[in-house]
């Protein structure tokens, strides 16, 4: 069954799109590939198996920056907003590094960690970790007093006060938090990938416009973006069961 | 009155927040298997005084004892209604309801089995797989109100347990607090800012006034507490303990 909001979903693609292969026909610019030579180009480099192969470099320090800023970063985050001493302590380090313009901290980064793994693995986790930490903190500190003197009522012990009644209570905020620290994590892959030395969806890009290939160009770039997208799907398939109901917040 | 008819007395309680005294000189005894009220206009710090009997807020100075035992922390003596239900949004009914067995370590299937009855006996059958925001207010306070039976502690904390919920809710509940006061065999401190409703459900009334707190007079109503519940509220000395009590409350109402 085709449901109205899939036609609307499906509508707003379609427009996206059609405005993409219309504008790139009209020709405003040579190195702007309509949207089915960018999809053939996708097709091609699919079968050729070469997209893998790039995603299979691209994942990894996407992946460990961003399971590190996840864990650490919720850590973190629970204990800024659960120690008032803490957060004094650790919140300006976070606001510094959200502001921080990260391309002109790469240099100082290639030159501690070197041009491997480590280096992207820690762009992604400077991208990621702030919104992850700040936001977790402030969730954690705005938990309804009330629940918290109900399970103490109840005999919480302090620990089941953190992880059956803060934690739960945060979640949504924390998942908002996940949402934009993941999204800032693609940014902060490809970042590294096209400012530290290219590999994977970054080296597509850079060759590709060396080459003058535009199609693949907009093709890799297509593609991290569905990607990202059905990553923060995914993550928010998984805060839905894990805690129904909890979307409706707090009601009295 | 002889100490062990307490279920709970309070004991020269002082309660100070910086330079302000909330509670002064407080002495109160509460007896075993009857509903006492604490009823006073808002600022008389009768909430503050619940929240220390409950072990939720130190008190500055003055002992609280429940079953002649002192207490200073939560115990698994006494369970508590919360004024704005304190619902867990992301849990079910039936874990809300069980959750103080959970913090207790009752197995998973025991305290479903004992979820499920104070479950039926609120009148909520059918809605233990609902979540709060699918209930209506009368209903999350049932919920509460289950969650603290089924703890089955013997002195159960009421704080205004029935302000957030509509007139005709209200009303029932306040005959079905009358049937639970008969039927469980618990005592019941019950907060209130409402004199017809500390009068209707009460066997005794704390009346507190203000700045700095203090019990002003105790109140006993005993002649229509065992008439029905629909003649109480036309009884003559139920008419006239609620006028009273108005005139001695009206002066510190600004």
């Amino acid at each position: 069954m085709i449901t109205r909001s899939l036609t609307l979903k499906l509508l707003s693609a379609f427009l996206i799109f059609g405005a993409w292969e219309i504008s790139s026909r009209a020709g405003i610019n040579y190195a702007f590939p309509t949207f089915l030579e960018s999809m053939s180009a996708l097709f091609d480099m699919t079968v050729s198996g070469l997209i893998f192969k790039a995603y299979a470099e691209t994942l990894k320090p996407l992946v460990v920056g961003v399971l590190i800023s996840t864990f650490i970063g919720v850590g973190i985050g629970v204990w800024v907003g659960l120690s008032e001493k803490f957060d004094w302590l650790v919140s300006p380090i976070f606001i510094i590094m959200q502001s921080a313009p990260l391309a002109a901290l790469i240099p100082l980064i290639i030159m501690a960690y070197g041009i491997g793994l480590t280096s992207k693995t820690f762009v992604v986790c400077i991208m990621a970790m702030p919104v992850i930490v700040l936001n977790t903190s402030c969730a954690v500190k705005n938990t309804p007093s009330s629940l918290i003197e109900m399970s103490r009522s109840f005999l919480a012990s302090e620990r089941e006060v953190i992880l059956k009644i803060i934690i739960p209570s945060a979640s949504p905020v924390i998942f908002a938090g996940l949402r934009l620290g993941v999204s800032a994590g693609f940014i902060g892959a490809i970042l590294a990938e096209l400012k530290i030395t290219p590999t994977g969806v970054g080296d597509i890009i850079s060759y590709s416009r060396m080459t003058a290939d535009y199609p693949s160009m907009y093709a890799a770039i297509f593609s991290i973006i569905v990607l990202a997208v059905i990553f923060l799907n995914v993550l928010e398939r998984i805060e839905k069961y894990l805690f129904a109901g909890n979307d409706k917040g707090y009601i009295s | 009155m002889n100490s062990n008819q307490n279920a709970v007395s309070v004991k020269g309680i002082y309660k100070n927040y910086g330079d302000v005294e909330a509670l002064r000189d407080m002495t109160l005894d509460f007896p075993k298997g009857q509903l006492t009220s604490l009823l006073g206009p808002s600022g008389c710090g009768k909430t503050t005084l619940l929240k220390i009997i409950a072990g939720l807020l130190p008190a500055t100075k003055g002992e609280v004892y429940v079953n002649d035992q002192l207490v200073t922390t939560p115990g698994p003596d006494r369970a508590f209604v919360f004024q704005d239900f304190a619902l867990m949004p992301w849990a079910s009914v039936i874990r809300n309801v069980a959750f103080g067995l959970e913090l207790r370590n009752v197995n998973k299937s025991e305290r479903e089995d004992i979820a499920k009855k104070y479950i039926n006996q609120v009148g909520l059958g059918g809605f233990e797989n609902s979540f709060p925001h699918e209930l209506s207010g009368g209903m999350r306070q049932r919920v509460g109100l289950a969650r603290a039976l089924s703890v089955d502690s013997p002195v159960l904390l009421m704080d205004e347990p029935f302000s957030a919920v509509d007139e005709q809710t209200r009303r029932k509940f306040q005959e079905d607090l009358l049937d639970l006061v008969k039927n469980e065999n618990k005592t019941f401190i019950f907060v209130t800012h409402s004199i017809e409703e500390a009068v209707y459900v009460s066997d005794q009334i704390a009346i507190l006034l203000p700045r700095p707190s203090r019990v002003s007079e105790i109140i006993r109503p005993s002649g229509f507490r065992n008439k029905d519940a629909d003649s109480i509220r036309k009884d003559s000395e139920y008419l006239d303990t609620v006028e009273g009590i108005w005139k001695s409350l009206r002066s510190y109402v600004e």
